[in-house]
Order: C-alpha cells, then sequence, then structure tokens
C-alpha cells in the first residue's frame, strides 16, 4: 500500500552552514536511492519554503488569495515521499530514516495512507501514481 | 440450558483470548474474528447441552469459528464478484493471501502476543490500547469496559471501531515487532496488562469484587512478557506485583462477599506460593538496579506479604517506598498511600496533617479515596463525627458496590457506637 511520508520542518530556525545542508540531502539520497532500489519508491520532492507559499480559498463563490501558507504553524509542509510499503510498521521504519531538518530547525513525518481512487470507465490504467523522480 | 450458558461463559473468558488472536491471524480481520467467534460460542449454548461437552472446549470453538470465517470470506468474495458498478484500483501490493487450513488454525502461543502487540501499538491512543486489549485479550464487554472507565458505553463502543478501523485501514501489522523496537513497545503492552489486572482484581461495578480469571489472564500475559523479554525488570516487576496482590484474593472478601481491609485480613487464606514466587520476582528485578513504578510498587506488596500479622507489618519501610515512589509517579494515590503509611509508623495525627495538606487545593475532592482514607485516620483517632462525615463523603463518590458497602459498614459501626452512649464521646 502507498503511503505519504510528509516531512514537517521548523521554518528559520538558523543559517545552515554548507556542510549541513550536504548531509541532509545525502541523508535524502540514501533513502531514495535505497528504496528505487526495492522498488517501492513512487516519488519524493522537496518544497521551497513557506515564504513562497501562496493559499487560495472560496469565501461567498469567489476566490480569495492569500500571501503565505495556508496556517502559521511552528512546522510546515518542507516536502513529501511516496512509498510502497507492506504495512505501517515499515512506512514508520522508512521515515525514521529521513532527514527532518530540511530547514536547519527540528521536524516530524506525517506517515498517512493513501487512499485507493475508484477507476473511472475510461480512464487509463496507470495515470495515478505521483511522477517525480530527483 | 442456564447450565450451558454458565459453562459457555467461563470457557469464553478462559480461551476468548487465544482463540481471538488466532483467529485474527488467520483472517486479518478484528471484526470478522470477532463475529465468527460469537457465532461460534452461540452454537456452543445450543449444542453442547444436547451433544455434550467436548473435551476440548476452546479447539471445538476454534474450529467452528474457522468454518464460520471460510463462510464469511465466500460470501465476501462473491459479493465483491457481483458488485461491478464500483471496481477499485488494484493496489500495487498483493492483498496477502490468508491460510484458513486445519494446520494453520492451530493456536500457537506467540499469536496473543502479536494480538498484545497490536493493541497496543503506538500508533493508536492509549485509550484506543486499552480498550482493544480488554475487549480482544481480555474477553469483557464493551459495557464492562465503559464502566470500568466511568465512560458512556456508546463512547467505548466509537473508540474500539475507529481502534480497528486506524488497524485496517493504515495496516498496522499483526506481527510481534522486532527485537531492536521490542523495549519501546513494552512500556504500553505493561501499562495495559497492569490494567486489565485492576480491573480483575477490583471491578468498579458489578456484584463481585475480583474477576479471578481477568487477574489470571493478566498473570499469564505477565509470564509470557517475561519470557520474551527476562532482562527487562519493570516486567518482573509487575509480575511480581500482580502475583503479590493476587495472593490476597481469598481473604480480600469474607463469605458474604464484602471487602475485608488488609489489617483485617486472615493470613492464613494468603497463597504463600504466589508470595514467595512474588517476593523472589522483586529481588530479581532490584538486583538489575534500573528501578521502576512496577518494581516499587511489587516490593512495598512484598514488605506487607513478609507479615505474619498486621501488627508486624514494616511500615516505616513502607512509608520509604512510597516516598521513592513519589519520586517516579507523583500521582494522588501514591501521596495518600504514603501519608497512611505515616499515619501507622510515625503517628495518626501526622498522617491526618499530610492528608490534609493533599487536600487543601481541593483538587482531591471528587476522589473517593481522598475522603475514604481521611475517614480511616479520623476513626482510628476517635474523632467519630468527623469520621462519620467522611465516610459519607467518600460514599457518595465510590462506584466500586462492595468497597461502597464496606464504607456503609464503617459509617454505621459508627453511627451505632455514637447512639448507644447516653454522652457522646468528645474526642
Amino acid at each position: 500500500m502507498r503511503y505519504m511520508l510528509l516531512i514537517y520542518s521548523e521554518a528559520n530556525a538558523r543559517v545552515q552552514s554548507d556542510e549541513e545542508r550536504q548531509k541532509t540531502m545525502d541523508g535524502h539520497w540514501a533513502v531514495m536511492d535505497e528504496t528505487k532500489k526495492l522498488g517501492i519508491f513512487r516519488g519524493a520532492e522537496p518544497l521551497e519554503p513557506t515564504n513562497t507559499a501562496t493559499t487560495i480559498r472560496m469565501q461567498e463563490g469567489k476566490v480569495v488569495t492569500v500571501d503565505g501558507p495556508f496556517a502559521e504553524t511552528k512546522e510546515q509542509l518542507a516536502g513529501y515521499y511516496i512509498l510502497d510499503c507492506k504495512d505501517l510498521d515499515e512506512a514508520i521504519s522508512w521515515a525514521s530514516k529521513i532527514p527532518v531538518n530540511c530547514w536547519s530547525g527540528r521536524g516530524c513525518i506525517e506517515v498517512r495512507p493513501i487512499r485507493a481512487l475508484p477507476v473511472r470507465a475510461e480512464q487509463p490504467a496507470n495515470g495515478q501514481y505521483a511522477t517525480s523522480v530527483r | 440450558m442456564a447450565d450451558a450458558t454458565a459453562l459457555v461463559e467461563s470457557v469464553f473468558r478462559q480461551e476468548s483470548g487465544r482463540i481471538i488472536a488466532t483467529l485474527i491471524r488467520l483472517s486479518g480481520s478484528f471484526d470478522l474474528a470477532e463475529e465468527a467467534m460469537q457465532e461460534a460460542f452461540t452454537s456452543a449454548v445450543s449444542s453442547w447441552p444436547e451433544n455434550g461437552v467436548p473435551d476440548n472446549p476452546g479447539a471445538w470453538i476454534t474450529t467452528v469459528a474457522r468454518r464460520k470465517l471460510i463462510d464469511f470470506v465466500r460470501r465476501e468474495n462473491t459479493r465483491r464478484d457481483k458488485q461491478d458498478a464500483i471496481s477499485y484500483e488494484t493496489e500495487s501490493s498483493q492483498q496477502p493471501e490468508f491460510d484458513l487450513s486445519e494446520d494453520a488454525s492451530m493456536m500457537y502461543s506467540d499469536d496473543r502476543l502479536r494480538l498484545m502487540f497490536t493493541c497496543c501499538h503506538p500508533a493508536l491512543n492509549i485509550e484506543a490500547q486499552v480498550a482493544l486489549t480488554l475487549r480482544t485479550l481480555g474477553g469483557l464487554t464493551t459495557a464492562e469496559i465503559a464502566r470500568a472507565f466511568l465512560l458512556p458505553e456508546p463512547t467505548l463502543a466509537q473508540r474500539l471501531v475507529r481502534a480497528k478501523s486506524k488497524i485496517r485501514t493504515a495496516r498496522i501489522p499483526y506481527e510481534i515487532p522486532p527485537i531492536h523496537m521490542l523495549p519501546e513497545r513494552l512500556t504500553s503492552v505493561q501499562a495495559v496488562i497492569y490494567l486489565v489486572f485492576n480491573e480483575g482484581y477490583s471491578a468498579t461495578a458489578g456484584d463481585s469484587l475480583v474477576r479471578k480469571e481477568l487477574c489470571m489472564e493478566a498473570i499469564r500475559l505477565g509470564r509470557t512478557l517475561c519470557e520474551l523479554l527476562p532482562k527487562e525488570p519493570e516486567n518482573i516487576g509487575l509480575l511480581a506485583l500482580m502475583l503479590l496482590h493476587d495472593s490476597r484474593r481469598e481473604a480480600r472478601t469474607n463469605s458474604k462477599g464484602e471487602l475485608v481491609p488488609l489489617e483485617d485480613q486472615d493470613r492464613s487464606l494468603w497463597n504463600y506460593e504466589h508470595i514467595r514466587e512474588g517476593q523472589e520476582l522483586v529481588e530479581r528485578a532490584l538486583r538489575m538496579q534500573r528501578i521502576g513504578g512496577y518494581q516499587l510498587q511489587a516490593a512495598i506488596a512484598a514488605v506487607h506479604g513478609h507479615a505474619k500479622a498486621a501488627a508486624d507489618t514494616d511500615w516505616h519501610e513502607i512509608a520509604a517506598l512510597y516516598r521513592e515512589l513519589a519520586r517516579i509517579s507523583p500521582t494522588p494515590v501514591v501521596a495518600l498511600n504514603h501519608a497512611v503509611a505515616v499515619a501507622m509508623s510515625a503517628g495518626l495525627e501526622k498522617g491526618l496533617g499530610l492528608i490534609d495538606q493533599l487536600g487543601a487545593s481541593g483538587e482531591l475532592d471528587k476522589y473517593y479515596l481522598f475522603h475514604a482514607a481521611r475517614a480511616d485516620i479520623l476513626r482510628r483517632l476517635g474523632r467519630k463525627q468527623e469520621a462519620m462525615d467522611a465516610y459519607e463523603k467518600a460514599i457518595a463518590l465510590v462506584t466500586n458496590r462492595v468497597e461502597d458497602a464496606y464504607l456503609q459498614r464503617r459509617l454505621a459501626q459508627l453511627r451505632d457506637s455514637l447512639q448507644s452512649k447516653i454522652l457522646p464521646e468528645i474526642s
């Protein structure tokens, strides 16, 4: 079953050194390589920090556009992985290997099962998997 | 017919945990396993009076339940085939195959461990862990669990539904955790086992104070835990604690089913095998030098076990142990028990002073034990009217029927002694 692993990181904690940045990236490469080798990797992408975010809502039938993420929380969405795991424990064990200090602060990973979509009559067979490979 | 039902109920109490653990492994579903087991037990109620009780009732139930599982699976497959309206995209990982053969149906002792660790998985919140363990491993009904935790039954029922849904949807595996994860996962298992034991030791509702089978089940689970992780002193402490409490089971209630307090118990009724084992386990655990709450509580119970008579009790030692315990676990119960130990070792007034200090904030006003402890010391001090007031407050708050009866008796005794004197006793 596919799980989405949502990485939440503390934003703007401090400036990272080049070494720290490399270490974080190496951590990600390691997980991506290992999971690709096992054939369970379905995608992963980092996101630009929340100061680049824009949120839109519908208010009284109109689109309202606002600067910033949907909520000002200490930890913000930094990126995601999609992995095809046999059970939650496997997903958790991968989550524990993924670096969470994408923006140099502390963080956490939310593990959520991906829901199966009903297939429509004319839908091509494999359109659903997240693309993106880095 | 009444006999058969009683027998089936007793088999249920003893065997349902093992049976459902195996059925869940076979079917991969808590709900199907529960349904199949219920139907099997219902069959037993009608079949056994006619055809006689089988030599191995547990195996009989499992066999019948397994057949019902096969029926369910067949019916489910038929239903899916017929459904052409919606079809779901196939999962990239295969649906697990479930082996419903006779060999697979053998009850492996591992199954209960699987069930235990699954019920106590950290992905479930603690309330869900406790509810699920009590429901499946403990064999309690939803109503019984609800009463134990002073919750409305629908709340408990919802809790169970959500927990099973989480297990299913997030695919919490039905496995024993790998060795490197075990210590971490153990704490929740210990907490739940102890809660199960307490449910059996002092049911908060119902006519009997003790649910023997539940205590035995908790002790059985505690033993299995110790076998699996013998180097964890808190596992050993937990088992010791349960054995030492359980050793007093026969003496805790009299022939009328009334609660007998520790100091009045007939110690010849204590189970000295349990006490000896409990004491050995305490010593073994303490030698590992990683002190913990269960070990300390067990040590306290062991001190009581050493005393041939109530008057021989080493209350100083007990007070000291409660002080240690308060460091790890600063709860009102511990503080109250410490105060009682102080009352018994250093003087009643001193103990009462401690209790009144605890009650100063008003936090314990709704806690029956606070008033009961006060009442007890006031009674010993001969301050009868104050004791009566405190007993009344405790009675208003207590939920356990047997403890309620005990408090009522104390109150009645005081009333009688007040009325029988021409002049009221001034204390």
